[in-house]
Parts: structure tokens; sequence; C-alpha cells
């Protein structure tokens, strides 16, 4: 036998090691699944695949009631458009007394829920005063008593509280069929009103819905008979199930499959600004940072475009206030945009008697002019923002230590005191008009999520103006400057939700809101 | 006489095992409470924010879940509760989502379990086979190709191979599904991922067996009195590689089991290891314990019934 020669046989073993792998699972995937290749290769043909990171964790309205929102298979009282108004969904009209503190909510007649009980004023009122009694939004509103009369739903309240009916859009607020519950008041399954209905649930991860025939509520114009949720914790997998035909829907997508994806011939991209904004909450009680002249300089090195550019891959993303375009009525495009300038940044901490000192660290008084800089994993983008954030400031002379723990140090930190500046992401549109937000974050005592140490009596007052619907209209653009010039909070990054559509479906556009996927509006190609 | 003397073997082995998984029991559980004290965080605000999503997570939220879960008990007190109830095989309520941890346990156990035991069926088939045909031409192509592969595999961690064979086989030749678990064929990928891994390892046990029976007495003496080689190796030669490759499946438990936590979480299989990466995010302490001592117990299984098939393959140490 003629021996191989060397290269050729190194060629040789590299195939083999190739072709080693390739056929004992192609013979695996033959014998288990040649019958269903076509439902390999694509979602089945008829279910719409929606995938998320969001897991079921309990069927309780105020845990994931939100996942039965946004699929559209409970409904609330109320609705919000893209702009934010108010919309009726349940309730068909609302009215508040003079005196602001009687709210009335008429419910639209003949509607039923999914095992054909009628939708009457005792099971909204039922559902209210249980969400009333949880955590969630309701007890942001002052409540006296929730009662029903003359098939309308009264609240009353201890004072004045304008964004009461977008309290009423939450999903901890949706309303369920009396069957829904057990004897003690838990929730053992989904039966709601609106245009699907749950076939089945495999908690915590999945759960298919079909149409529901009998609906009564507004003209469904899209054609998806049965659809199904996954939650999908990487967002690798979520792209590459989008990628292998398998999801028609993919959230929260990452910066390097966003990329990818942008290259597919299975999907398309869709955009959208949500209200939420990535900023760095500030103890403004602290000595370090209670002179003004020094957040300014922090605000001032902070490349916000760089950020946006580098670690999100979109530089339109940069904030150049605290509030996003998206948040229309808030969002004051007179405002002038927060700039980048390290020069003056230097020069700010100079006069605020800073001076730089051997190591490149500013000191006054033996004091070195040294911070911590918290944050948390929840939002993979945090930690990486952070350090880009620590070099930033080293430039101007700022030693800044980042601790990444998880999102509980941030409101515990709060209390405490211990908090010096935290990196944060805060979902403005939680509720649709974000009233009841700002008064949590910039109340007398700051907010968990807020401002911390500022002292600051204009503000809380220009948010109960809001609040108790007394405003003239220039409130807003004036909270958006006090906080501009004062920067209790400093802005860094906007928030753009991407959700990958594949190429079968039409009609698909994303709710700023997060409120719903829109699943009643698609079209199969 | 000696089937008695064996039987009393397995008994005393099966004992053995018990105390095993009841000291795993204890020593899991015991662990995790203290490891998941230790975390950084308070665990109020970290419940509340599984429960409620982390932007609806305010301090009056947080004090309302250290009520209800009574936090803020001294650990004494808690972790003296958590074994009185283990007693009496009761796991508690997840703290995420309020359901019994048994409930929760039962319904994820059987996806891993499946999961578990087809990716150790993968291995068993491609490993040994492999090893087998190239332990009888050592240094021959395949041997040398087997060892290339195996060496790549073994190197690789579990998430990145899954996310290359999804790449492949769902993307590229669109074969298999990528992830979930409802399409049929949705567990061939998470289980072949872990069975490479595996299978990397037991083919070069099973060479080196091979090997060795090669080059023993017996073997050439079958071949001598005029065996076909498949005859031989039939005979003679399975039976004996089997042994230490059986053996080493009691090893390769532990990479099972740590890869099962990564495989299910990346390809969304609604296992006991997805389960756990989920509760050690929320803080979920009763759900860690029940999960890790369901993973622990599993581990005294599988040791139990690797011994049990190493006496049953052979005779000696049945004695």
């Amino acid at each position: 036998m003629r021996p191989v020669p060397p290269s050729r046989r190194r060629r040789l073993v590299v195939a083999c090691a190739g072709a080693s792998l390739l056929p004992w699972s192609g013979a695996c995937a033959d014998d288990r699944g040649q019958a269903h290749s076509h439902t390999f290769t694509t979602a089945a043909a008829d279910v719409l695949t929606v995938v998320g990171p969001w897991e079921l964790t309990g069927l309780d309205p105020s845990r994931a009631g939100y996942m039965f929102s946004r699929m559209e298979v409970v409904e609330t009282l109320l609705d919000v458009d893209d702009r934010g108004r108010l919309q009726p969904r349940l309730a068909s009209r609302w009215q508040v007394s003079g005196d602001g503190l009687e709210w009335r909510f008429t419910l639209r007649a003949n509607r039923r829920f999914h095992d054909g009980s009628e939708v009457t004023p005792e099971n909204v009122l039922a559902c209210l005063r249980r969400a009333h009694g949880r955590p969630g939004v309701l007890t942001m509103a002052g409540i006296r008593a929730i009662s029903s009369q003359d098939g309308a739903i009264v609240f009353t309240l201890q004072r004045p509280f304008a964004p009461l009916p977008y309290l009423l859009t939450h999903s901890s607020c949706q309303i369920l069929a009396p069957a829904s519950f057990d004897a003690g008041g838990r929730v053992i399954r989904i039966i709601g009103s609106g245009p699907f209905k749950i076939a089945s649930i495999s908690m915590p991860q999945q759960f298919d819905i079909v149409r529901f025939e009998a609906y009564g509520g507004l003209a469904i114009p899209g054609r998806i008979q049965k659809a199904r949720y996954i939650s999908v914790a990487r967002a690798e997998t979520r792209t590459l199930l989008v990628e292998s035909g398998q999801a028609d829907l993919a959230f929260s997508l990452d910066p390097p499959s966003i990329r990818r994806l942008q290259r597919s011939t299975k999907a398309v991209l869709l955009s959208q600004m949500l209200p939420r904004t990535t900023f760095i909450k500030l103890n403004s009680g602290h000595p370090l940072l209670a002179d003004v002249r020094v957040r300014r300089a922090i605000a001032l090195c902070v490349e916000r475009q760089g950020i946006a550019r580098a670690l999100l891959r979109d530089p339109d993303l940069g904030a150049t206030q605290l509030f996003p375009p998206s948040m229309g009525a808030w969002h004051d495009s007179g405002l002038p945009a927060l700039r980048t300038d390290p020069h003056a940044a230097r020069a700010l901490l100079e006069q605020a008697g800073w001076k730089l000192g051997a190591d490149g660290i500013r000191q006054r008084a033996g004091q070195r002019l040294a911070l911590n800089l918290t944050t948390f994993v929840d939002r993979p983008e945090l930690p990486l923002i952070a350090t880009a954030l620590q070099e930033e400031m080293r430039q101007i002379g700022i030693a800044v230590r980042v601790i990444i723990g998880n999102s509980s140090d941030i409101p515990a930190g709060h209390r405490s005191g211990g908090l010096q500046m935290g990196l944060v992401a805060r979902n403005f549109g939680n509720l649709p008009d974000p009233v009841a937000t700002l008064r949590q974050d910039f109340g007398p005592d700051g907010g968990d999520w807020g401002a911390m140490g500022w002292h600051n009596a204009e503000v809380p007052a220009l948010l109960g103006r809001l609040a108790s619907g007394a405003a003239d209209g220039g409130e807003r653009a004036r909270v958006a400057a006090i906080l501009q010039s004062e920067l209790p909070l400093i802005p860094v990054v906007w928030y753009r939700q991407v959700c990958a559509v594949s190429r079968r479906i039409e009609g698909a556009s994303i709710d700023p809101f997060e409120r719903s996927y829109r699943i009643s509006q698609l079209l199969w190609k | 006489m000696a089937s008695t003397r064996a039987w009393r073997g397995i008994a005393t082995a099966l004992a053995q095992r018990l105390l095993q998984a009841l000291l795993v029991a204890l020593l899991v559980g015991t662990l995790c409470f203290f490891m998941t004290r230790m975390l950084p965080g308070d665990m109020a605000y970290r419940i509340a924010a599984g429960r409620y999503g982390y932007d609806m997570v305010t301090t009056a939220a947080a004090e309302a879940v250290r009520l209800e879960l009574g936090l803020d008990r001294h650990w004494l007190v808690a972790l003296g509760d958590w074994w009185r109830r283990l007693l009496v095989l009761d796991l508690g309520v997840s703290q995420v989502t309020a359901e019994p941890v048994m409930l929760e346990i039962e319904r994820q156990l059987w996806p891993t379990l499946r999961l578990s035991v087809l990716a150790m069926g993968f291995s068993l088939l491609i490993g040994p086979t492999l090893g087998v045909l190239a332990g009888l031409k050592p240094g021959g192509l395949l041997d040398r190709a087997t060892l290339a592969v195996s060496t790549v595999l073994r190197a690789l961690p579990s998430f990145l191979l899954g996310l290359v064979l999804v790449l492949v086989f769902s993307v590229q030749l669109g074969v298999l599904p990528a992830a979930g678990h409802d399409d049929h064929g949705s567990i061939v990928l998470p289980a072949l991922t872990l069975a490479l891994g595996m299978a990397a390892v037991s083919c070069r046990v099973a060479r080196d067996a091979m090997i060795q029976v090669r080059g023993s007495a017996y073997f050439a003496f079958a071949l001598t009195k005029g065996l076909t080689m498949g005859q031989a190796l039939r005979r003679h030669g399975l039976r004996n590689v089997a042994a230490p490759v059986v053996a080493y499946l009691g090893v390769q438990l532990v990479y099972l089991v740590e890869g099962v936590v990564l495989v299910e979480t990346i390809f969304a299989w609604p296992g006991i290891g997805h389960a756990l990466v989920h509760a050690i995010f929320g803080r979920d302490v009763p759900m860690i314990q029940g999960t890790a001592l369901v993973l622990g117990l599993m581990f005294v299984l599988f040791n139990a019934l690797v011994d049990t098939a190493c006496a049953f393959i052979d005779p000696r140490r049945r004695a």
C-alpha cells in the first residue's frame, strides 16, 4: 500500500473530524422527526409565535397579568392610544365631579367573558377592590371607596387625583370573570374578555390562545386564529428562533442580535422609542454632590452620543433631556440640550474648589473627590454604561468605584441614605400618564427610583397641580426645565424597543406603552 | 447461596445510597439557605422585583413582602422551620409564584429527566461506539480523528456548543427546532448538546479500554481458537470495555447535572435547571433549596443506577 502523503493525511483528518459530528446528529434528526420536518423549519403554519424574556410568575394580575394584557386575553376599563390619550375599553364613558373627588366610569353593555358570563358592574367592582388591596398602582390615588351605582363604577377619593383613569389602564387593574377565582380569592385560571381566550397554559413558560369568536369589543381587523407566547430567557436564543422561522414576533433584542437580524431573510425589524430613560440617580444630600456645580460637571462629562453609539449601537438614543421625545407632552424640544464639554466640567470643579491632585483625582481640604456608582444587572446594558461613565468621570478628576449588585440596592440605598450615585433605567410609561410616576420620583422626600436628598419645593407643587387637575398647561415644561438645570438626575440615554417580525405576517406595530402585542391587528401574508 | 449473598450486597448498597441521599438533602438545603442569605441585596426587594417587575418595586412593596414571608425572622428560626418541614416532605411555597415548590418541581422534573436520559442515551450511542472502533486500530485515522474531535468538544463550553448546533441544524439546515418544548423534536438539540460533551470523554475511555482488551491474552486466545474479530468482540470484548465506560458515567454525571442547568436556559427547556437559574435571580429561597435538592437527589439516584449496572456487568464486583 502506498503511504498517504502527510498533507493529504492532514486534510483527511480534518475532514473526518468535521464529518464525524454530522452523520450521527443527522441520523438522530432523521429517525426522530422526518414526518414533522416542516413543523421544525417554520412555526406551525397557523400559530403565531411570540417570544420574549418575561416568565409567567403567576396568574394574579399583579404578577404576570401584563403578559395576558399584551396577548389581548384580558382587558381593563380604559385603554390608551399611541399618544397616551385615553380610549374606552370595558368602560364606555368616564366623568369626574366638580370637586374632583368622585369619578364615575360607565360600563359598556353586553360585554361577555370567555366563559359566556356577562361583564357586570359587580364583577368589575370585585376585581378593582381586589387590586386596591394589593401592591399596585391603585394605592397611589388615595382611594376612599369603590362602589357600583346604576351600571357604573364610582371611585370616591380623599383628594383630587386627575391621573386616576390612567391607573385603571394598568395591568394590575384588569378585569377577570368570577370563575377565575377560587373560594379564597386566588386566581386559578384566566378568563378575560379580550379578543383572544386562553387555550392552555404551561407555567411558567408558555401559553396558547385562540380567537374568541363572541368578542363584543371593537372590530378585529386581523386574521390570526391561534397564537402562542414562549418565554425564552436569552436574547441569543430569541434571535435564533426568529432566524430559524420558529418565532413570528421576538421582543427585547440586544444590540449584537439586532445587527445580525438586519441581514436576516426571515424577519424584518421594527423599532419604537419607549418612555424609558437611563439616568444617574444622585444623592444630592451627599456632601460631595450637594453643590450643583459638581452635578453639572458630571452632566458635562457624560458622552451621551458616544455611549449610545458604541454600547447601544444607536446614536439617536443619547439623551438631551430627561424625558424622551416619546413622552409627547413632557419632552420639550425647545429646552437647551444637555451637552458634553469636559473643559467646562473641569472649570466648574475648579470653581467649586476641587483642585487636581498628583494622582489625577481632585481634592479639596484633604478630601478626595471619590464616589460610588451602584448599578444592577436586570438590564444587561447598565453595567457597561456604568464603566463608560467611570472612565469619563476619571477624565475630569472624579474617582468612581462601580458597584454591580441587583435592582434592590437602589430603593434600599435610597431608604438607608447610603447610596451615592446609582445608574438606573426608569420606565416613565409604566402608566400612560407619567404624573403619578413622577410624583413618586420627585416627592418632598425624593423617590426610590427618582431624586434623592434634593430639596426643591416647586417641582412637587407643580406635579401636585397636575395631579389635582388644576393645571394651566405650563407645568410640564417648567418641571422639565427645573430638572434640566438642577440635575437631581443626570440623563444618559433613552431607550428603543426593537422587535423582530417574521416576513409571513403584516400589520405589526409596537405599542409605545408596552401594553399590547397587537396580535388582533395582524394578517398572514 | 451465592444469589442471597448478592442480594444482601445490593440491599446494603441501596441502604448506603439512601443514607447518602438524606445527607445530600440536608447539606444541599442548608448550603443553599446560607448562600442565598449571603447574596448581596435585600431579599425583600429582590423577591418583590421577581413578583411585580423591578419597575414596580418600592419600599412599600418590599415591606409588604417582608411581612408576608416573615423575612425578618432570625435566620436560625427560618432554617429550623425548613428542616422541620423537610421531614414531612413539605418544601414550602415559592416566594415568587406563590405555588407550592413541590408542585413546581413535579412540573419540571419530567422534562429534566427526559432530557438527561436521552442525553445519556445519545452519548452512549456515539461515544463508546466510536471509541471501540478507534481502539481496534490505535493510531489509525479514526483514532486520531476522534481524538481531535473529542478534544474540541470537551473544550467547548456547553452553551457555545448549543449555539453552534442551533446555527447548523435550525438556522442553516432547518431540520430541528431551535428551542422551546412543544414542537416535535425540540428535545434533540439540547440532548445532543449534553451528549456530545459526554461522548467526547466516554469515547476516549472506551478506546483505551479496547486497546487493553485487544492486547489481553484472553482476546488473543479467542482469535487463535478461530473466532472472527466480530465474534471475539461480541463475546469477550464488549463486556470488558463496558465496565470502565459505565463506571466513568458516574463521574460524567457531574457534567450532566451542571450541563442541564446551562443547556435548559439556552434552549428554554422548562426543567429543573432552568427553574434553578430563575429562582436564584429572584432570590426565591424555597425554590432554590427545592431544585438544588432534586438535582442532588438525581445525582445520587443516577450514581446508584451506575453502581448497579457496574455490578451487573462485572461479576467480580458482586462477590
